[in-house]
């Protein structure tokens, strides 16, 4: 009897539960099964849906790097309710779990999707789903692989160029012979590949040029400590530490200072790193490093320029819009600089 | 004929030693890099940056980076040996502990410009941190019984962004040189401060051990809760005392961590470290389903892994194959830990003795 009565409220909690679901469930906040860590920013009660764009935004972990963390930040201030959005926001570094979100959230009706892809490959099915249920898909920070009509716009730093501006930068240092030490970040990411491929190309057309060893240590500061302590307790000689983020290169100084190997503006070691974080510019200031990368993790406006453009009923002017980036050198930055481009 | 027996016995007694696995490793990948290249085993003092004199190479990195794991080995023995299964969260923890710390230490401000609070007062709030999270793990254990993976599995999931969270997602950066102290070098002392960090655990443990039943106690829960608890032990609290003890080796080797770059990386500060710290603790002979087990060849077996690791850079391998190559090692110690595989061994070994007795 007893078990009776429970399986009665137990169907009768479920068809609640899917009533509830149908009446709002546009409105219901993503939930993805697969473990990416999606939130919602709040739940719309009163606020009528018709006023408010719905954006989902895929994104990398904020936790990630300092990048991350401003460029998430940004997004947030961005996306707010007073500017006239209803905005969902989903988290992963693993391709598949931001694959699975996007799909929640076309199942949810966004009316933008917005992202940073863990991985340039693999996205065009999901898209293309988007496509067709006629959602404006805007990436950001990352470029992916896939047919240019499946996406609205792309606003990405132009990270082939970030590598060649720090590559030509190098080689203008004038040294004899370049052994370089080059600890990358995560394989297959498009910030890696655009600044390996720049020197990678440089290594390959000059006879000065020279990889000493060439490692991933996955923007983690304590892998490059790792590798570069290893080259040094073998003998290698280097003359340049070109670490793919402002975090690697802190790991590979410490490694450097361990050695008593001295590093910076006129010594023996060059030291260069990407991202523009405030303390790594704080290093250049003191000439500890050499040269840093900026990455411009200040999408947001760009984002909301497009989409205000979308909403007019006209076509954004250009589908991929490049953002302006700089390159600091020791010699010349000033706290203005630090101030301003620091993240 | 008496000496082939005892010569025969003392092998047997050398290959069933728990230790013969871990130092068997060390002693082949030590011949590896003989033979390869002696100059591995150089160490050569030198100046660093801040004008001390240290010492430098390849053993001295292996037992410097090698502490924190050493130091995980500790607790995870314990866990292991008590609750029968293995923290998954020490990673995540150690983010948790080394953020709190940080906190702590900076006042909340991401940029200060000198420490808000003495080191000491700092890690002692880690402490209790990491003590804290291991009192949430072992309670989950011991009085839900749930299983511990899946219990730790709570924090490993989550522990990253509590860590950030604790932080307000900054990342802080200790101004005070002093605080490097710990992940590196004492002015005056060539030989890193994690060494003696490693060596101080060590000892306290083996103290521990000495003067106290918590390695009885620990191994009786393990081989038979209810035995024991019949001997007026209390299994749940033996239980959660190796969760804690756990969370306190973690606090130390987030003191190491945070300190060797002064600042921290939420997302990628100790990962996969919980795995090595297993691969440690099974390195070293102890059975993963709890009961026996023994501390020093989880600590030794510690140091090989770091050994491996070390060694794996020297010869170039590309750093996202090492999970690859330890995992070969796992392999091996499942296969050689295996029942069948052990039962055919000794039976191996029993008619070898046996043909030579004939002889």
């Amino acid at each position: 009897m007893k078990k009776k009565l429970l399986t009665m409220l137990m169907a009768a909690t479920m068809t609640m539960g899917l009533v509830a679901c149908g009446s709002n469930g546009g409105e219901a906040a993503p939930t993805t099964d697969g473990g990416a860590d999606t939130e919602t920013a709040e739940t719309t009660e009163a606020a009528p849906s018709g006023d408010l764009i719905k954006v989902g935004i895929i994104n990398n972990d904020p936790n990630e790097s300092g990048y991350r963390t401003a460029n998430d930040a940004d997004l947030k201030a961005m996306f707010t309710k007073e500017n006239g959005y209803d905005a969902s926001f989903a988290y992963s570094l693993k391709n598949d779990e931001q694959i699975q979100a996007a799909q929640q959230f076309i199942q949810d009706d966004v009316d933008y999707l917005l992202l940073s892809a863990a991985d340039t490959a693999g996205w065009d099915s999901v898209l293309q789903d988007a496509k067709d249920a006629g959602i404006h898909v805007i990436l950001f920070d990352r470029t992916i692989d896939a047919d240019e009509s499946l996406y609205d716009a792309s606003i990405v730093s132009d990270m082939d160029k970030e590598g060649k501006t720090a590559v030509d930068w190098l080689a203008g240092q004038g040294l004899d012979s370049y052994k370089v030490i080059h600890i990358q970040g995560v394989m297959g990411s498009a910030a890696q590949q655009g600044r390996s491929g720049a020197l990678d190309e440089k290594v390959a057309a000059e006879s000065n040029w020279e990889i000493v060893t060439q490692q991933t240590a996955e923007w983690n500061a304590e892998k490059a400590q790792q590798i570069v302590q290893s080259q040094i307790d073998a003998g290698k000689e280097f003359n340049v530490i070109y670490a793919e983020n402002d975090d690697m290169a802190k790991g590979a100084v410490a490694a450097l200072d361990a050695a008593g190997i001295s590093h910076g503006v006129g010594k023996d070691v060059i030291v260069m790193g990407f991202d523009c974080n405030k303390w790594a510019l704080e290093e250049l200031l003191a000439q500890n490093w050499n040269y840093d990368g900026q990455c411009n993790p200040f999408q947001a406006s760009y984002i909301d320029e497009i989409i205000k453009t979308i909403e007019s009923g006209s076509a954004p002017a250009e589908k991929v819009v490049i953002m302006d980036e700089k390159g600091f050198d020791a010699t010349t930055i000033t706290q203005e600089d630090v101030d301003k481009y620091g993240i | 004929m008496s000496k082939t027996k005892e010569k025969d016995s003392f092998l047997r007694r050398l290959v069933s030693n728990q230790m013969f696995i871990p130092l068997m490793a060390l002693v082949l990948l030590a011949i590896i890099n003989l033979i390869h290249d002696p100059s591995f085993f150089k160490i050569s003092m030198g100046l660093n940056n801040a004008g001390n004199h240290v010492l430098s190479g390849y053993l001295i990195t292996i037992l410097d980076y090698g502490s924190e794991l050493a130091i995980l080995a500790i607790g995870m023995t314990l866990v292991t040996a008590a609750s029968g299964g293995q923290d998954i969260s020490v990673g995540a923890t150690i983010a948790i502990a080394g953020s709190a710390m940080l906190h702590v230490l900076c006042g909340g401000v991401a940029r200060p410009t000198e420490v808000a609070t003495p080191v000491i007062v700092a890690f002692l709030v880690a402490c209790l941190v990491g003590m804290l999270c291991g009192l949430f793990n072992g309670a989950l254990v011991a009085i839900f019984k749930i299983q511990p993976m899946i219990a730790t599995l709570i924090l490993f999931t989550a522990g990253r962004s509590i860590a950030a969270w604790i932080n307000n997602n900054e990342l802080p950066i200790v101004p005070d040189p002093k605080f490097g102290y710990f992940g590196g070098f004492i002015p005056g002392v060539p030989i890193p401060t994690t060494v003696f960090i490693a060596a101080a655990c060590i000892v306290v443990i083996a103290l521990v051990l000495k003067f106290t039943n918590l390695g009885l106690y620990t191994q009786a829960v393990g081989i038979n809760e209810k035995s024991s608890r019949l001997n007026g032990i209390n299994p749940t609290l033996i239980k959660i005392l190796a969760f804690v003890i756990l969370g306190l080796c973690v606090a130390v080797a987030a003191l190491i961590k945070v300190s060797r770059l002064s600042t921290i990386n939420y997302s990628v500060i100790a990962k996969d470290i919980e795995m090595d710290a297993i691969l440690a603790v099974a390195l070293g002979g102890n059975s993963l389903s709890g009961g026996k087990f023994n501390i020093w060849a989880s600590i030794l077996g510690a140091y090989v892994i770091q050994f491996l690791t070390t060694t794996l850079y020297k010869f170039e391998v590309s750093s996202d194959a090492l999970a690859a190559y330890k995992a070969v090692v796992v392999i091996l110690l499942v296969v050689f830990s295996a029942p069948s595989v052990r039962e055919y061994l000794g039976r191996f070994g029993k008619q070898l003795r046996a043909k030579k007795e004939v002889a």
